[in-house]
């Protein structure tokens, strides 16, 4: 059998201690062996954005990723966003603007507009349809996603304790 | 119906299903995680068409992790070829026997105990190939002394068939002019950024097959399957997933439940069998039609459409998975929403070493309204009419429904000139006429797109075999299961997974609509196949028709019983009994009224408060049937109401093209749609807008592509190019309701619309921009290649 190495990855303020192979990506030891299943795996080349998570705060590709690199990274999945019964302001705003329908390309689009938000507080129609441009939805037409980002964008500006 | 006071049906709350896809809590099939379960990695032909001589699978047995391998023969011992919706003899195995027919079919699977393993195994097993000729082109696949792909099939055209109705030939030769176009409608495919997939666990001491998948017709194929996997129809228990997506790409998925169930058994341990993209891009059931046109309308001088003549050879790839069903979806609407006497459709189906058709969004009916509107288009040219004039001097008018179509389908209800009205009014036409004039003007071309189509909705399962002497299926059913629990709860069981859409919300509004509750407050659960009612599942633009009917059928049951108890209880009479304001109540005495908390409790735990001999529990189950649906006559003359509930949709995109770069630009997207009465506005916007960016794919950028020695050219999101949000405009949408007579609440279907249309729309609006040249559109996708093409050719 390949051999393992020992890595750790705080995800979602959670420290896990982990034997992974060199060759993991990043995605499947978070879904399978920490066992959160909410970054999905869209096309495994890099080019849906469906596995999108934040590594050390920036939004990176877990399937372009190995799990070894990220070694001692804090990771930020979707089930970090929301807070026990409540969805993240930003959640909330794709519900309510209907940034969604089948909800698999959900978590990539989620936190590519995080980090968005987090360096561009009110962003233009343009600058949200470039900043999700790197991420595939088949369902919505993006509108909704793009509506839901700014609709994010304003609620954050008036509550700006928003996380 | 307008005048109905609806408090639920129509608003636009926010999804039911929302909250779980959001916190990324909803289970989808690759979720799925059980004790000691393995996982799949498929080896596929590198061949379009060879013999398999010999396969060895002793080193990838070899390798430590590995539990099981299975090839074309295990498959031949331990399945049943796949389900094919066809009569022609087209076998195929989840798993290649004997031969390989296409770049990426299956030959070998490997258990083993994580997908890394299983490669590993994959690449060391050794397959001997013998190749054979490659066909790839469908004219040649035709002729006679082609080799075949399939032995017992006379030829490679696996179905041949001219249906005529009404006097073509006299309709042609009254006419005063013959408008012919030939066409070309390539090959795409649905791509939902979830892959198919399924987890088998099997038991051999009860022969309990349990299947956790996202194929979507769980209780319409589910018995099917079991026959392909060799089970008994009552041991197979096939789970509701939540479905990344299916756009008719995830009807029945037997390839991978087939692999995976073999695996299964030979193991004895739960197998995973995910495919990756590449599976899912050259391998599933995901390639849509690939069709050529020769089309004829003939019209009199006047512009009045009397007759068309369609003949389509269809390359269906190496396998006839769902036969002709897509040709029979097409001529429900052959016609379009125009007046005329007689049409006669021809269609020849082709195989060749490609990947087997499965369906896509629209199902055949989205290449029929691009041959139509082109042909629409192309008479306005030659006659000199305008293009709107001409549409308008055809309609079918909105006092002439219900209308027989010449092959007897029947559409249900419609306002074809109220629906283009209302597009020429958002999109200002006049105005963009003159915007157009000043673009030219500074020698930039811009094109105003009109295409005034139809949507089918509601499917009908006569479309399979109506071209066949003897008969098949009659319904397409949905049930659900409502009870009223003992603390007030409403609780709706549906039978039939989420695929991607609202079933949730659509079922919380209906209950919400008929009880007068919050449908917020309404719980909605999904069941297994073992404990199903009859249901044919998503596809067809069906469940919301399926669904509101279902409902509403089981709140007709469950108030029957509500209104007895509640009558016992006042001394009055049932049918006194209303139901409103979180309850019951004798009509015209409030004072008189139970809760449904009230009514639920007395239901569950007082029994001697009940009429008597009424038993306890308070819960109805409703199948509803395909609200109107006719058989075809024997001589098939008339070939019954098979897509009764007609939607409509007139569609204006506004593009700038690059005649130098080929590059094709949104202005401007006005899409005004008449799906009846509209349940969920929210929901049905993302319906129309998801699918126009769909088929703008279609017409810009989405082609499954092979090379002349079929080899796939798009194998990867590299190659096979979704739009992405920089290519889709803001859209524009619209809407025109006009209630169907035949169903609950007067809804119509409106899932497949965006995509049905917009390809047309979108051909008639570059034609318009290149119009300078003289340019003809005759072929989608309108690649940056083709347009870039079309420009040369015209200049010369």
């Amino acid at each position: 059998m390949p051999t393992t190495i020992p890595i750790g990855l705080n995800v979602n303020g959670i420290r896990h201690e982990l034997n992974v192979e060199p060759r993991w990506l990043l995605v499947d030891v978070i879904r399978e062996q920490i066992g959160l299943t909410g970054t999905h795996i869209g096309c495994e080349h890099g080019v849906c954005g469906t596995c999108t998570v934040l590594v050390n705060g920036e939004t990176a590709r877990s399937c372009l990723m190995l799990a070894a690199t990220a070694d001692g990274a804090e990771i930020t999945t979707v089930e970090g966003l929301s807070t026990g019964e409540t969805l993240h302001p930003l959640q909330a705003a794709f519900r309510e603007a209907q940034g969604l329908q089948c909800g698999f390309c959900t978590p990539g689009m989620l936190m590519v507009a995080h980090e968005l938000l987090r360096e561009n507080r009110s962003p233009s129609e343009q600058e949200i349809r470039e900043s999700i441009s790197a991420n595939l939805c088949r369902c919505t037409g993006y509108q909704g996603i793009v509506d839901a980002v700014g609709l994010a964008a304003s609620s954050q500006a008036s509550a700006p304790a928003a996380r | 119906m307008a005048t109905t006071e609806r408090r639920w049906i129509g608003k636009d709350i926010p999804r039911l299903e929302d909250p779980k896809l959001l916190a990324g809590r909803a289970t989808y099939t690759d979720d799925v995680k059980l004790p000691g379960m393995l996982h799949t990695a498929v080896l596929r032909s590198p061949h379009p068409h060879a013999r398999i001589a010999r396969i060895d699978t002793s080193r990838a047995r070899a390798l430590p992790g590995v539990f099981a391998v299975a090839t074309g023969e295990d498959a031949k011992e331990m399945t049943n070829p796949l389900p094919a919706f066809c009569a022609e003899p087209v076998v195929q195995y989840c798993l290649a026997v004997d031969k390989v027919r296409f770049v990426g079919e299956a030959v070998a699977a490997v258990a083993a105990v994580d997908r890394y393993t299983a490669e590993d195994a994959v690449a060391l097993i050794d397959v001997e190939y013998e190749p054979l000729p490659v066909i790839t082109d469908p004219f040649e696949a035709m002729k006679p002394g082609a080799i075949k792909l399939h032995d017992p099939l006379p030829s490679n055209l696996a179905f041949e068939k001219t249906l005529s109705f009404g006097d073509v030939a006299a309709d042609f030769a009254g006419a005063d002019r013959v408008i012919r176009r030939k066409l070309r409608w390539h090959r795409a495919s649905a791509q939902p950024l979830e892959t198919a997939g399924a987890v088998c666990r099997y038991d051999p001491i009860t022969q309990k097959m349990d299947v956790w998948s996202n194929t979507n017709m769980i209780n319409y194929v589910g018995w099917l399957i079991a026959n392909t996997i060799k089970v008994p129809a009552a041991k197979l228990n096939i789970y509701p997933m939540y479905v990344g997506g299916s756009f008719g790409s995830k009807h029945v998925l037997g390839k991978i439940i087939g692999i995976a169930s073999m695996l299964a058994k030979r193991s004895g341990r739960p197998v995973k069998f995910m495919e990756d993209r590449v599976d899912n891009l050259i391998a599933s059931e995901n390639l849509a039609c690939d069709r050529f046109y020769d089309a004829e309308l003939a019209v009199a001088k006047d512009g009045v459409f009397k007759s068309i003549r369609v003949k389509v050879v269809d390359d269906y790839g190496a396998y006839f998975q769902f036969g002709h069903g897509t040709h029979g979806n097409a001529l429900a609407q052959v016609t379009g929403p125009y007046r005329m006497g007689s049409f006669e459709y021809t269609v020849q189906c082709v195989l060749t070493n490609k990947c087997q058709q499965g369906v896509f969004r629209g199902a055949g009916s989205d290449a029929g309204n691009f041959c139509l509107e082109r042909l629409v288009d192309a008479a306005a040219q030659e006659l000199g009419i305008d293009r709107v004039e001409i549409r308008r001097r055809n309609f079918i008018a909105p006092d002439r429904f219900p209308f027989k179509t010449p092959c007897g389908n029947v559409y249900d209800s419609g306002n074809y000139p109220a629906v283009l009205d209302r597009a020429l009014e958002m999109s200002g036409f006049a105005e963009l006429k003159r915007m157009q004039a000043e673009a030219r003007a500074q020698g930039r071309y811009v094109g105003i797109g009109l295409a005034t189509a139809h949507q089918r909705s509601v499917y009908g399962p006569t479309e399979f075999w109506f071209w066949y002497d003897s008969p098949g299926l009659t319904t397409a059913p949905e049930s659900v299961g409502l009870s009223l629990g003992p603390t007030g709860e409403f609780v709706v069981t549906m039978f039939s997974p989420f695929w991607g859409n609202s079933p949730e919300t659509v079922v919380a509004q209906t209950v919400g609509e008929e009880f007068g509750i919050d449908p917020s407050q309404v719980t909605v659960t999904y069941e297994d196949s073992q404990h199903a009612l009859p249901g044919a599942g998503p596809g067809g633009s069906r469940m919301t028709v399926m669904l509101t009917g279902a409902v509403a059928g089981a709140a007709r049951k469950l108030k029957d019983k509500l209104s007895r108890i509640a009558a016992h209880q006042f001394e009055a009479a049932p049918e006194d009994i209303v139901f409103a304001d979180g309850g019951a109540m004798v009509k015209g005495s409030p004072d008189k009224s139970m809760s449904y908390g009230d009514l639920g409790l007395k239901a569950y735990w007082y029994k001697l408060d009940l009429p008597p001999g009424m038993e306890s529990g308070l819960e109805a189950r409703h199948t509803y049937d395909h609200p109107y649906l006719t058989k075809p006559s024997a001589d098939r003359k008339d070939l019954g109401a098979f897509y009764p509930m007609m939607a409509h949709g007139a569609h204006v995109p506004v593009v700038e093209v690059e005649p130098a770069t080929g590059r094709v630009r949104f202005l401007r997207y006005v899409a005004v749609h008449d799906v009846g009465t509209i349940v969920n506005p929210k929901s049905l916007r993302g319906q129309i807008t998801g699918g126009i960016t769909q088929g703008i794919g279609m017409a810009l950028y989405e082609q499954s592509a092979y090379d002349a020695d079929g080899q796939p050219l798009t194998a990867s999101f590299m190659d096979y190019l979704l739009p992405t949000a920089q290519e889709v405009p803001r859209f524009e949408i619209g809407h025109v309701e006009t209630p169907s007579p035949f169903t609950e609440y007067g809804v119509k279907g409106g899932g497949e619309g965006g995509r049905m249309i917009a390809p047309a729309a979108i051909a008639s609006a570059v034609e318009d921009a290149l119009a300078p040249f003289g340019v003809r559109v005759d072929e989608v996708p309108l690649t940056p290649e083709r347009i870039v093409k079309l420009v040369e050719a015209a200049r010369r």
